[in-house]
C-alpha cells in the first residue's frame, strides 16, 4: 500500500484573534491537531514607554505607568513611585502607605477576576465572565470614587497619593468585598468541580518548577508550581509585614492549579484589604505637634496664609476636581518634603510661596531632582514581580526607566507549555498567562 | 556578614572592576571576559545561589559621557537566600558585544533580544538574535540617547 504523504501545517494564531487577549502572534506548526513547534511574536503594542519616560520629568512618567498593565494600573503607579522614592530616600506617611496597599490589593482582585473570567469565557463558560465582570464593577466603582477614573487613574504621587479616600469609603469597601465574595463563591461552585472545565484545564499547559525558575517566572504562575515566592513576603514593602495573609501554592504547574492559585489569591487580597481598612490611621495627624520644633519655612507659610485670609476674607478658589487633595489632608497623605511634593492647590493659588513652590516643581529643569544613582524596586504585580529600574543623572528628568514586565518572561516560556499539546489547548494556556499587551510590549 | 558585592570582589579580585552600594542595591561591575564564569559562579556557589535572572537591560551613557558608553545590567535574585545582586558589564560603542547568558538562563534569550533591539548591543552565542519589539526593517536602535524620539521611519509595505 502506498504511504500517504503528510506534511506539517503552519497556522498563525493572531495577531488579531478573538481568543487573544491582546495583539500577539503565535506561529504554530501543526501535525494534525498537535502543536509540534511554536514561535511567539510580540511587539504589536510597543509604544515606547521607556523612551517617552526620558523626555519629561519624574512626575510625568506616572500617567504612562497606568498604561502598562491596564487591568491593574494602581500597582504600576505604586511600583514606579516606590522606585523613585527609594532613589530620593524618601519615607512616605503611614496613611498613604495604607491607602496604597488597599488600592493595590483591590487592583489585584480586578486583575485576577478579569483573567479567570476571560479564560473561562474562552472555554464556553460565558456566565462566569458576566459574574466576574459584575464583581469587577463593584471594585471599579470604588476605584472610580477614590481616583476619579476607572482605568487611567494616575493616583499615586512621588511622596504620597493624589488625594484622600472619600467619606464612607470603608463601609462601601466592606460592602464591595462582601459582594465580591458572594460572586467568587458562585464562580467557585460553577467552575472548580465542573467536569468540562476541569478536563480542559487539568494537566494542560504544564511547566515544571525548574523551567519556571530558569525562565524567571514569578507570581501566580510560579506559585502554581509549588514555589511560595511572593515579593510581598520575601521583601516586604509598604506595610505588608504587618498584615496577615497566606500565599497559596499549587502543585502541578498546570492551568488548573493556576486557576486555583488565582482564586485563592483574590480571597487573600480581600483579607489584606479588610485588615488594612481596620488598621489605617484616621484623621489629620499633624506631623509636628507638641514638642517638635516647627520648621521655619512652614512657620512663615502658616503666618502668611493667615494674613492672606485676613486680607482677602475668602479662601482661594480651587479646582472642583480636587476631592481629597485639600490642604488639611496633605500632612497625612504626602511626605513632608517640598522638593518632591507639589504644594496644596490652596497655597498655589493664594500665596507666593505656594506659587513659587509649584513653579519650581513644574517648570522644565526645576522639578524633582533625585541624587545621581540607580535603584531597582520590585513590587508584587498581579502577574508576578513588577520591577522598576530607575537611573538618575541628577537632573529633573529620569535618565532611564526600565520596567521588568512580569508577563514578558511568561510569554518567553509559552512555547514550552503549548508544544506537544493540542491546538485547542493553546487557548486555555494562553488565557492562564494573563498576557497584558501594554505591559508586555511597553 | 560581608555584603554580596564585597564577597564577590574578594573571590574575583581581578575580574570585578568596581563595586558600590546605593540605597541598599549592591552592585558589582565585572569585566566582559569574566561575565560567564562569574555568572556561573553566582548561580552555583552555595553562598550566592542566584538561581533567577530577574532582569536584563542596558543603559546608554552618552548623556552622562560614560567611558565606555554602554552598561549591560543584570539583576539576579536568589530564591533560597532571598537576596539580590546587580551585575554590570561595560562595553564600548564600536565593540558592543557581550557574551550571552542563554546557556545558563534560558530567559536571557528574550531579554537579550530586547537589548539588541533597543540598544544595538550584540550577544555572542545567542541562538536567535533578532529584533523583538520592533520590526525587522526598523532603522536604528531607539533607546540609544542619540536616537531622536521624533524620528520618522521609512514606510514598509507588506512582505509579498
Amino acid at each position: 500500500m502506498e504511504k500517504t504523504h503528510t506534511e506539517s501545517m503552519l497556522l498563525n494564531v493572531g495577531p488579531s484573534h478573538p481568543a487573544m487577549h491582546g495583539i500577539v502572534r503565535i506561529v504554530a506548526e501543526l501535525d494534525g491537531e498537535k502543536v509540534i513547534h511554536s514561535d511567539v511574536e510580540i511587539g504589536y503594542l510597543h509604544r515606547a514607554f521607556e523612551k517617552s519616560s526620558e523626555l519629561g520629568g519624574y512626575l510625568q512618567v506616572i500617567p504612562y505607568t497606568d498604561r502598562l498593565n491596564y487591568v491593574s494600573p494602581l500597582i504600576n503607579n505604586v511600583g514606579y513611585c516606590l522606585a523613585v522614592e527609594k532613589l530620593i530616600g524618601l519615607e512616605i506617611t503611614e496613611r498613604a502607605k495604607y491607602i496604597r496597599v488597599i488600592m493595590s490589593e483591590l487592583s489585584r482582585v480586578t486583575d485576577h477576576l478579569t483573567c479567570i473570567g476571560a479564560s473561562a469565557m474562552e472555554l464556553g463558560a460565558f456566565t462566569v465572565f458576566l459574574y466576574m465582570i459584575k464583581a469587577r464593577e463593584f471594585i471599579y466603582e470604588l476605584i472610580e470614587q477614590v481616583t476619579g477614573a476607572r482605568l487611567t487613574i494616575s493616583y499615586t504621587r512621588i511622596g504620597g497619593v493624589k488625594g484622600d479616600l472619600p467619606k464612607g469609603f470603608a463601609d462601601q469597601c466592606r460592602n464591595a468585598i462582601t459582594e465580591t465574595r458572594k460572586i467568587l463563591k458562585e464562580v467557585d461552585s460553577l467552575l472548580t468541580c465542573n467536569r468540562i472545565f476541569v478536563d480542559r484545564m487539568k494537566e494542560i499547559g504544564v511547566i515544571s518548577q525548574e523551567d519556571a525558575l530558569a525562565y524567571g517566572i514569578t507570581g501566580p504562575f510560579l506559585r502554581s508550581t509549588g514555589v511560595d515566592y511572593d515579593v510581598r513576603r520575601a521583601s516586604p514593602y509598604l506595610i505588608y509585614d504587618r498584615l496577615d495573609f497566606d500565599i497559596p501554592v499549587g502543585e502541578h504547574g498546570d492551568n488548573y492549579d493556576r486557576y486555583l492559585c488565582r482564586m485563592e489569591e483574590m480571597e487573600q487580597s480581600l483579607r489584606i484589604t479588610e485588615q488594612a481598612l481596620g488598621q489605617i490611621p484616621e484623621g489629620p495627624v499633624l506631623l509636628d505637634t507638641e514638642g517638635n520644633v516647627m520648621p521655619a519655612d512652614q512657620m512663615a507659610d502658616e503666618g502668611k496664609i493667615g494674613r492672606i485670609e485676613g486680607l482677602v476674607g475668602k479662601s482661594a478658589a480651587v479646582d472642583p476636581t480636587l476631592e481629597g487633595a485639600h490642604k488639611e489632608n496633605y500632612s497625612t497623605l504626602e511626605a513632608d518634603n517640598k522638593r518632591v511634593v507639589l504644594p496644596p492647590k490652596e497655597d498655589t493659588y493664594s500665596n507666593i510661596e505656594g506659587l513659587m513652590n509649584h513653579f519650581k516643581m513644574i517648570m522644565m529643569g526645576h522639578g524633582i531632582r533625585p541624587p545621581k544613582g540607580e535603584v531597582y524596586f520590585p513590587v508584587e504585580g498581579a502577574n508576578g514581580e513588577l520591577g522598576f529600574y530607575v537611573v538618575s543623572d541628577g537632573t529633573d528628568r529620569p535618565y532611564r526607566v526600565r520596567v521588568r514586565p512580569p508577563c514578558f518572561v511568561i510569554m518567553a516560556a509559552l512555547p514550552l507549555m503549548i508544544n506537544g499539546g493540542m491546538m485547542a489547548d493553546i487557548v486555555p494556556t494562553f488565557g492562564s498567562v494573563n498576557m497584558i499587551g501594554g505591559e508586555l510590549d511597553r | 556578614m560581608p555584603n554580596l558585592h564585597q564577597t564577590l570582589k574578594e573571590r574575583w579580585p581581578q575580574d570585578v572592576v568596581e563595586i558600590h552600594d546605593f540605597r541598599g542595591d549592591e552592585t558589582a561591575v565585572v569585566k566582559r571576559e569574566a561575565l560567564i564564569p562569574t555568572a556561573r559562579f553566582l548561580k552555583q556557589d552555595p553562598a550566592f545561589q542566584m538561581n533567577i535572572l530577574m532582569d536584563l537591560t542596558a543603559v546608554d551613557g552618552l548623556g552622562m559621557k560614560w567611558q565606555p558608553r554602554f552598561e549591560v545590567v543584570y539583576h539576579f535574585y536568589s530564591l533560597a537566600q532571598n537576596h539580590r545582586l546587580r551585575i554590570k558589564v561595560r562595553v564600548e560603542e564600536n565593540d558592543a558585544v557581550v557574551p550571552s547568558l542563554t546557556e545558563l538562563w534560558p530567559v536571557a534569550d528574550w531579554f537579550e533580544r530586547e537589548v539588541w533591539d533597543m540598544f544595538g548591543i550584540r550577544f555572542e552565542g545567542h541562538p536567535n538574535l533578532k529584533r523583538i519589539l520592533m520590526y525587522e526593517e526598523f532603522n536604528g536602535h531607539p533607546l540609544r540617547k542619540d536616537y531622536p524620539y521624533n524620528k520618522r521611519q521609512p514606510l514598509i509595505g507588506p512582505k509579498n
